[in-house]
């Protein structure tokens, strides 16, 4: 301490102050002493032990699953809630190891579930290979007797526990099942879309309906907590962080339960496949879309599906016919030709072509040939001279065959009536805020030459082997036959109720083709909204107002004016509206029943398309049923309803 | 004006720019254990902190960085101003200091229980932390004053009552590890003053009175001084195994993690750190981070740059051209001294948890900057001595 340094002594120092640096480097180098044994003691001589103690110390997380947000209808009442669930979980890495610990366990669990040992291994079985990190749900709603039991005897249970979790819960029922959806877990494959970014393997999201489209707004946040565990995984007490669960924000549909409700009555009293959408003209919101026939989304719910209730949601899948199953939502996914419920679009397509005014006529003597093919009018009924809107009045079809036939052309994409259904949406998807939607398809001269190109193989122009079996190929060329079908809705048309909907809501509103939406407020928990869903019409089509009037005012006279084909429906109905009947000739052999009505007439407000397939002509099934739902719409007592002798025509 | 420049005397040495500086005086030791110090701490912190402060791993380790440049700066500063200025304004630092303590009692909120800090737009700022330096130097020059006068009876009273009063007022935030350091560092600048050994004798007598009467005593008659975690904190060093407690849990888990660090430390596996079992780990057990992290070798790295530090104090204490100076620097040891064996004390399990941090070490701008002041400060001390010594003045 005194010695030399560098090139520079330092001062003499006194003796008493020498003395007491003397101690306090004294103190120094005791207190580093000690230090240094004691680490010597704890790092190197007991560091094994202190290891063994660190790894015995680690830390485990809990997932604490975030509820899912509510779904309600506009005027806030509850379609898709929470409820809390005690469920038997087996959390497969903590089982014991060994057969025979592992088979006496499944026996004791197996009598406290009520299930066989067999049955938990496959269950096991079955969910590890889905879900190989999550763990197993054996049973819902476990009664409280049974959790005590495993609290008690928890030693006796390796690896179960009951576990709270939320799982949907559906008040109304079956009510809007095609449109909600349902939530399942999200597996391995599923997680590697954008939309499921940030979720572990057995997390729960939207399938189908609106439960995926606005899936990632309702599914909330999962908290965790991390407490720590010993070498064997139980907590030893003490939680060390903790993240609260963020539940989902709340839905507010566009739809109204009761029309829901009134149009799923009116479609399903036929017991036969049907769809029905109720739509406002203006905007697009939906107050009413169902199919039939329809499901329970509560059973999705349960921890397991049992197979005969997967068979009889989602059909056979031997059975090739599977478009019977419930689980098709109709009215956005199903194509089918529309019948006369078309001939608004022939009209339009006529009209712009030129070949048509609005004050021609056509002697309608009951039949027509084009290419040696006799097209006749339904029932083969003279309906003398007719204007456009006596046509649609009485449904004429050779006045529309004879525009189908002159004004249309028979090469490239078609002509105008091919353009007015796209313009109009028919064919296309509409961009509903529901999941599945399909396109379905306006026919045109190339698509069926081309078809017909691959069929005739090997000596066709393409020149390439075709199986007929695989694929889209046709026994004929596009004809003249094909424009007169067409032009009445039939052949080859493939649409759905949703797009028929649409078309009719911009021939009403004056050409807005409106983007339908179900989806109508987004709220957080608190009910506070955070997002209103209004999407900007798809497209504004320019539409004659003289036109317009014609043909509203046609369809007006179907309705309500004496030999209208739905007059004998409508004929006394309180509300002026315009409707159209369809009748749709199918593969199946009986016909497919259509109608579409906007309602009020004057100031037209709502749309309503139904269908019923192999419901017969559209006065038959759809009309009627449509009439129910108008009920609802417009507050129409059925009493008040007028009943007409029109027994007119029926048939178009 | 002349036509020719004089030529130099060939003894005359070339300045350099160092020299210019006033730098070149300092004692390099000292200069880079301090910064290697404050090197490893933002190591440490890069490496050990980065899951505390979600989406900001380097959190601590930016911040130690920034004070540890105002810092450096500080010290350089100091080294060059002659430390015998501070004698002459001994009573304005003294008030200065004992407003600021006071100042927290009515601007700083309760934080973790104690209300040491108060809320700068830029940082908190801990006044008792540099608090700490400002009494040793002014402490210094009130027994250099009160050498010649009076009674040696009232010097040492004077003087103990001008160290205890900033610890009272510490004591009260409750900052209680803090105003032992107060004590600590009175009682070095009265043992290098050259109080009598008999008053020293006194002291202890009165101070293991007092302490036996807190802790025992008190409790026993039923008027507790102390709060109840307080002197849980104090006492649970004596049973670490009891995990019910609090506090035993917090040196368990630091015991756990010195201990399981081994010879050569865990690395990135360092999980009683990594997954937080490790309470305080950006500032109180920042000692057991090391331990578990860098093992025996790196705990002993750290504690030999201490070792280092402490000598050139004590060092420092010896050349000083005059008894000012010498007080300072014992001062300043004692306060290294006393943090070094307390904070890794408490990590290793042989010392009571009084929360004081580990200088240079734990992430803290008060603590950093106050340490970086008193290291400047032996600085000065230092290049004040070689200055006079080349100029052959000595006043002691």
């Amino acid at each position: 301490m005194y010695g030399r340094e560098g090139d520079w002594h330092g001062p003499p120092v006194p003796g008493q102050l020498a003395l007491r640096v003397a101690i306090l480097g004294g103190v120094a180098l005791v207190m580093f002493v000690i230090i240094f044994l004691r680490l010597w003691y704890l790092e190197v001589l007991s560091g094994d032990q202190y290891l063994a103690q660190a790894q015995n110390n680690q830390v485990r997380e809990f997932t604490v699953q975030a509820p899912r947000g509510e779904i309600l209808d506009r005027e806030g009442r509850a379609l898709v809630e929470n409820r809390s669930a005690l469920e038997l979980q087996v959390n497969t890495k903590d089982l014991p190891v060994g057969r025979e610990r592992r088979a006496s366990l499944f026996t004791r669990l197996g009598e406290l579930s009520g299930m066989t040992p067999a049955e938990i291994r496959e269950e096991i079985r079955k969910q590890t290979r889905l879900l190989p990190s999550s763990p197993v749900t054996l049973q819902q709603d476990v009664d409280f007797e049974t959790v005590y039991y495993l609290r008690e005897n928890q030693s006796r249970f390796p690896g179960v526990s009951v576990e709270r979790v939320y799982v949907r819960r559906y008040p109304q029922g079956s009510l809007a099942a095609h449109l909600l959806g349902y939530v399942g877990e999200v597996d391995k494959e599923d997680l590697a879309q954008a939309r499921f970014e940030g979720l572990e393997p057995g997390d729960y999201v939207g399938v189908g309906g609106v439960e995926s489209t606005y899936d990632s707004l309702l599914r909330g946040v999962n908290g965790a907590t991390r407490v720590p565990v010993d070498a064997s995984g139980t907590p030893t007490g003490r939680t060390l962080t903790e993240r609260e669960p963020r539940t989902g924000n709340d839905l507010v549909l566009s739809l109204d339960a009761d029309v829901q409700a009134a149009g799923e009555a009116a479609i399903g009293q036929f017991a036969l496949p049907g769809a029905f959408v109720a739509m406002k003209v203006n905007n697009g919101e939906i107050l009413g879309l169902g199919s039939a026939p329809t499901y329970d989304p509560a059973a999705f719910a349960q921890p397991r599906l049992p197979m005969a209730t997967a068979r009889a949601i989602f059909g056979d899948p031997d059975d090739v016919a599977t478009t019977g199953a419930p689980i098709n939502n109709r009215a956005i996914a199903g194509a089918y030709p529309t019948g006369s419920t078309f001939k608004p679009v022939t009209a339009l397509g006529a009209l712009e072509s030129g070949e048509l005014e609005l004050g021609d006529t056509v002697s309608d003597g009951g039949s027509v040939s084009y290419g040696g093919v006799t097209f006749e009018n339904a029932g083969e009924v003279a309906h003398g001279s007719v204007d456009l809107r006596r046509a649609l009045q009485v449904s004429s079809d050779v006045f529309f065959y004879i525009l189908g036939a002159d004004t249309n052309e028979q090469e490239g994409d078609g002509g105008p009536i091919q353009d007015w259904a796209r313009r109009l949406g028919v064919g296309e998807p509409t961009g509903i805020d529901v999941a599945e939607e399909a396109s379905g398809s306006v026919p045109t001269p190339d698509e069926r030459n081309q078809a017909y190109a691959r069929n005739t193989d090997p000596e066709s122009p393409s020149g390439e082997t075709v199986d007929i079996t695989e694929g889209e190929v046709t026994d004929r060329p596009w004809s003249v036959g094909d424009s007169v079908n067409l032009s009445v809705g039939q052949g080859d048309l493939q649409a759905s109720p949703l797009q028929m909907a649409v078309a009719y809501a911009a021939i009403a509103n004056g050409g807005e083709v409106v983007r339908p939406h179900v989806g109508l407020r987004i709220e957080d928990p608190q009910g506070r909204a955070i997002q209103e869903i209004a999407p900007a019409p798809r497209d504004q089509v320019e539409i004659d107002p003289d036109w317009q009037r014609t043909i509203m005012a046609g369809l007006h006279d179907a309705a309500m004016s004496p030999g209208g084909t739905s007059y004998g429906i409508f004929g006394g109905y309180p509300v002026e509206i315009a409707g159209k009947t369809g009748t749709a000739e199918t593969s199946v052999g009986i016909d497919q029943s259509w109608y579409v009505a906007v309602a009020p007439y004057d100031d037209p407000k709502y749309v309503v398309a139904t269908t019923i397939e192999r419901g017969g002509f559209g006065a038959d099934a759809a009309a009627p049923a449509t009439l129910q739902i108008l009920n609802e719409l417009l507050g129409v007592n059925e009493e008040k309803i007028d009943q007409v002798s029109g027994t007119s025509a029926v048939i178009e | 004006m002349e036509a020719f420049p004089r030529p130099r005397p060939f003894e005359q040495p070339r300045t350099s720019l160092l020299e210019r500086v006033g730098f070149a005086n300092l004692d390099p030791i000292a200069l880079i254990a301090g910064i290697a110090l404050i090197g490893f701490s933002i190591y440490t912190l890069g490496v050990a902190t980065q899951d505390d402060i979600p989406g900001d791993p380097y959190y601590y380790a930016v911040r130690q960085a920034i004070y540890a440049v105002i810092g450096i700066s500080l010290m350089l500063a100091v080294a060059r101003v002659d430390y015998s200025r501070f004698r002459e304004l001994r009573v304005g630092i003294y008030t200065a200091m004992i407003v600021s303590i006071s100042l927290v009692f009515i601007f700083a909120e309760v934080t973790r229980g104690t209300r040491g800090w108060i809320e700068l737009p830029f940082f908190r700022f801990q006044p008792s932390e540099l608090g700490k330096v400002l009494l040793i130097v002014t402490l210094a020059a009130f027994a250099i004053d009160t050498a010649r006068r009076g009674s040696e009876r009232r010097r040492t009273l004077r003087l103990v009552a001008l160290g205890l009063f900033p610890a009272a007022l510490v004591l009260l935030q409750p900052d209680l590890g803090t105003a032992l350091v107060y004590g600590a560092v009175t009682l070095a600048v009265l043992f290098i003053a050259g109080v009598r050994w008999t008053h020293f004798a006194a002291m202890f007598a009165v101070a293991a009175t007092v302490v036996v009467g807190v802790l025992v005593i008190a409790p026993a008659v039923g008027a507790p001084i102390l709060k109840d975690y307080q002197q849980d904190r104090l006492t649970a060093f004596l049973h670490p195994s009891n995990d019910a407690a609090d506090s035993s849990y917090q040196i368990n888990q630091a015991l756990i993690a010195v201990g399981s660090g081994g010879k050569t430390g865990r690395g990135d596996d360092a999980t009683q750190t990594q997954e937080g079992f490790l309470p305080e780990r950006h500032t109180d057990f920042i000692f057991a981070v090391v331990g578990e992290r860098f093992g025996f070798v790196g705990a002993a790295f750290l504690l030999s740059l201490y070792a280092l530090l402490i000598w050139r104090a004590l060092r420092t204490l010896t050349l000083s051209k005059n008894l000012y100076g010498s007080m300072i620097a014992g001062g300043i040891a004692a306060m290294l001294m006393f943090h070094v064996l307390v904070n890794v004390g408490m990590n290793i399990g042989i010392m009571p948890i009084t929360g004081i941090p580990l200088p240079l070490m734990s992430s803290g701008g008060s603590s950093v900057i106050a340490t970086f002041v008193a290291l400047g400060l032996l600085q000065s001390i230092y290049v004040q001595a070689r200055l006079s010594s080349k100029r052959g003045i000595n006043s002691l």
